[in-house]
């Protein structure tokens, strides 16, 4: 945790190089899944299997929220029945897995991109649109 | 020479407090803003925005309020005498019923229907750079697609040029709300909301219980004016008897038709997985020729599309009404003047005791011949005194004077004559060593560049 408070101090220091987008993929339909191409501009920064590593995981995290199962359809039913108020005490599926992708991803960057100088973005705050990766100037360089 | 720079700026220096400090006292000064208050659609909320509904209510009280008067109508009227002569559970059929209206109703209106947060300046731009192309440059390009294959199927994605991103598929833009919406199926004024992926389910149940009430009612007033007239021998004295039942029934009639045909409609795009949207352009039509509509949602299997659409996992608000808007603009002023102070508290030792050296160096530098000389065109104001840096190896304070020298250097780059300008703040500055010990560090006066407005020319220069 020391770390990551500590890059997140130095963050307002260190400059913004560029930003990175990682669209979202249609292909099956309007699901949430990522673009696992790797971008070039990542190439310096870091493994491309690592980087295609942890967004297949997010995409399996989004999949798995999403899912269609009888848990979600017991869930929904269960929900118009009680007219929508037994929300107010627990929370959905989807909002569950919300926080384990957001915690997914706070350790991803503390363990594996905070170090080469670049942060993920949760996806939910760009809208589930992109996933932002934000590359910092590299003062380890300078070293 | 990059080494004395690196020792220069202390990361210990620049430790948490004073900028968190600087941060938080910012924030109170500033009340922090909930993001429902900057929303750039046209939506209004309410509760502090845990509700959400569109600018014009459109019709939204009239229907609640017919709503309310029939059923009021027919609990005053009409049940007394049917509990009478028939049974207590009309009125509790009728109750449970109303309150199913009542509450969907209100659901379909007050939730958000699945609006997308508009994009980002630095995605809008990442977008822009990916579809630029040449030329076209003195007319408006045609509306920007872009296709992609969904289950084998090719689909034709829309940039919205107001929420400035491809839209995603089965997404619509409503001019009303001035929003992006996810499945968006339509805009009911009824409703006073745009009724889209959110709140889909609700707008479904809405209309079944309501035709489920309308009928209820409906039957029942015929029924109560069928044994009233029975009773009294005559319509007509029964009618006068209840006139009430009379506006129930005409406010019914007229119901029926239009609210079961929206319910029977809406029963047939629920069972096909499609949006009125869609089958009102006739997006997916069979005239391709295909065995299935040609719907590349479809699950195909009419069981399948009733739960994925009304009982699917229920997706979250993507527009964070009640979050705060993150004070992005308030840090780089707070951390440009913080970088400054803390350097110069620990350093200003080092500071006193190079005084005498600086001062003639700087007089050297002062002569203006010399100092054109030192300052090639296009290179930073900086660069003598990086110069001087590795001579003094002092540590400096104060990045502002040659943050402000420098900065005329991204604008004039291959010009001298701003140096005869900045020579005058020069020797204001090297009367004070101590800021002129500043000038020496500009990683200092970089950071503060790329913090400031020009980021990347100040970049680009000092490097």
């Amino acid at each position: 945790m020391a770390e990551t408070h500590s890059l997140q101090d130095m963050r307002p220091q260190a400059a913004v190089a560029a930003k990175v987008f990682i669209q979202r993929d249609y292909t099956n339909g309007t699901v949430c899944q990522f673009q696992t191409k790797f971008p070039s501009e990542l190439e310096t920064r870091i493994d491309k299997q690592q980087f295609e590593e942890t967004v297949r995981m997010l995409n399996n995290l989004y999949a798995e929220a999403e899912k269609l199962g009888s848990q979600s359809y017991i869930e929904g039913c269960l929900a118009c029945l009680t007219a929508y108020t037994v929300f107010l005490c627990m929370e959905t599926h989807y909002e569950k897995m919300l926080k384990k992708i957001a915690k997914y991803i706070q350790e991803q960057n503390d363990k594996i991109y905070a170090p080469r100088g670049l942060l993920l973005t949760d996806p939910i705050e760009r809208g589930l649109r992109v996933i932002e990766v934000t590359i910092f100037e590299d003062r380890s360089l300078t070293r | 020479m990059k080494n004395c720079e690196y020792q220069q700026i202390d990361p210990r220096a620049l430790s948490v407090s004073p900028l968190s400090v600087q941060t938080h006292t910012e924030k109170k000064e500033h009340r922090p803003r909930r993001k429902w208050e900057v929303f750039p659609g046209k939506n209004r909320f309410f509760c502090d925005g845990r509700i959400i509904i569109a600018r014009q209510s459109g019709v939204l009280p009239l229907t609640l309020g017919l709503i309310v008067v029939t059923c009021g109508l027919f609990f005053a009227f009409d049940c007394p005498f049917l509990v009478e002569h028939l049974t207590i559970f009309i009125p509790l059929i009728g109750g449970v019923l109303f309150v199913f209206v009542v509450t969907s109703l209100l659901r379909t209106s007050f939730t958000d229907p699945g609006i997308l947060p508009r994009a980002t300046p630095d995605e809008a731009a990442d977008i822009e750079r990916q579809i630029d192309t040449s030329g076209s440059s003195t007319y408006r390009p045609p509306p920007r697609t872009k296709e992609i294959l969904i289950n084998q199927q090719v689909v034709k994605l829309k940039y919205c040029f107001t929420c400035k991103m491809f839209r995603p598929p089965r997404t619509s833009h409503c001019s009303l709300c001035d929003n992006c919406v996810e499945r968006f199926d339509h805009h009911c004024p009824w409703v006073g909301n745009c009724v889209g992926k959110r709140n889909y389910r609700y707008f479904y149940s809405f209309i079944i219980s309501l035709s489920f009430l309308t009928s209820f009612i409906f039957g029942c007033v015929i029924t109560h004016i069928t044994l009233r007239s029975q009773a009294t021998k005559g319509l007509v004295q029964a009618i006068q008897e209840s006139p009430a039942s009379v506006v129930e029934l005409v406010i019914c009639f007229f119901s029926i038709w239009s609210i079961l045909g929206l319910s029977g409609f809406h029963t047939y795009l629920v069972a096909s997985n499609l949006t009125t949207n869609e089958d009102i352009k006739g997006s997916w039509s069979s005239k391709r020729g295909a065995d299935d509509s040609g719907n590349p949602y479809s699950y195909n299997s009419i069981i399948t599309n009733c739960c994925v659409t009304l009982c699917g996992p229920m997706p979250p608000s993507l527009i964070d009404r009640r979050g705060f808007v993150p004070p992005d603009e308030a840090i780089p002023a707070a951390s440009a003047s913080e970088i400054e102070l803390p350097p110069f508290t620990t350093k200003n030792d080092a500071n006193m005791c190079t005084q005498s050296t600086k001062d003639v160096l700087e007089r050297m530098i002062h002569s203006s011949s010399e100092f054109n000389g030192l300052c090639p065109p296009g290179t930073p104001k900086t660069t003598p005194l990086v110069l001087e840096v590795s001579s003094v190896a002092a540590p400096t304070a104060e990045p502002s004077p040659p943050a402000g020298c420098s900065h005329q250097h991204p604008r004039r780059p291959a010009l001298c004559p701003p140096f005869d300008r900045s020579n005058k703040s020069d020797a204001l500055h090297s009367i004070n060593p101590a800021f002129r010990l500043a000038s020496p560090s500009p990683s200092l006066s970089r950071s503060t560049l790329i913090l400031g407005d020009a980021p990347d020319i100040g970049f680009n220069q000092l490097h």
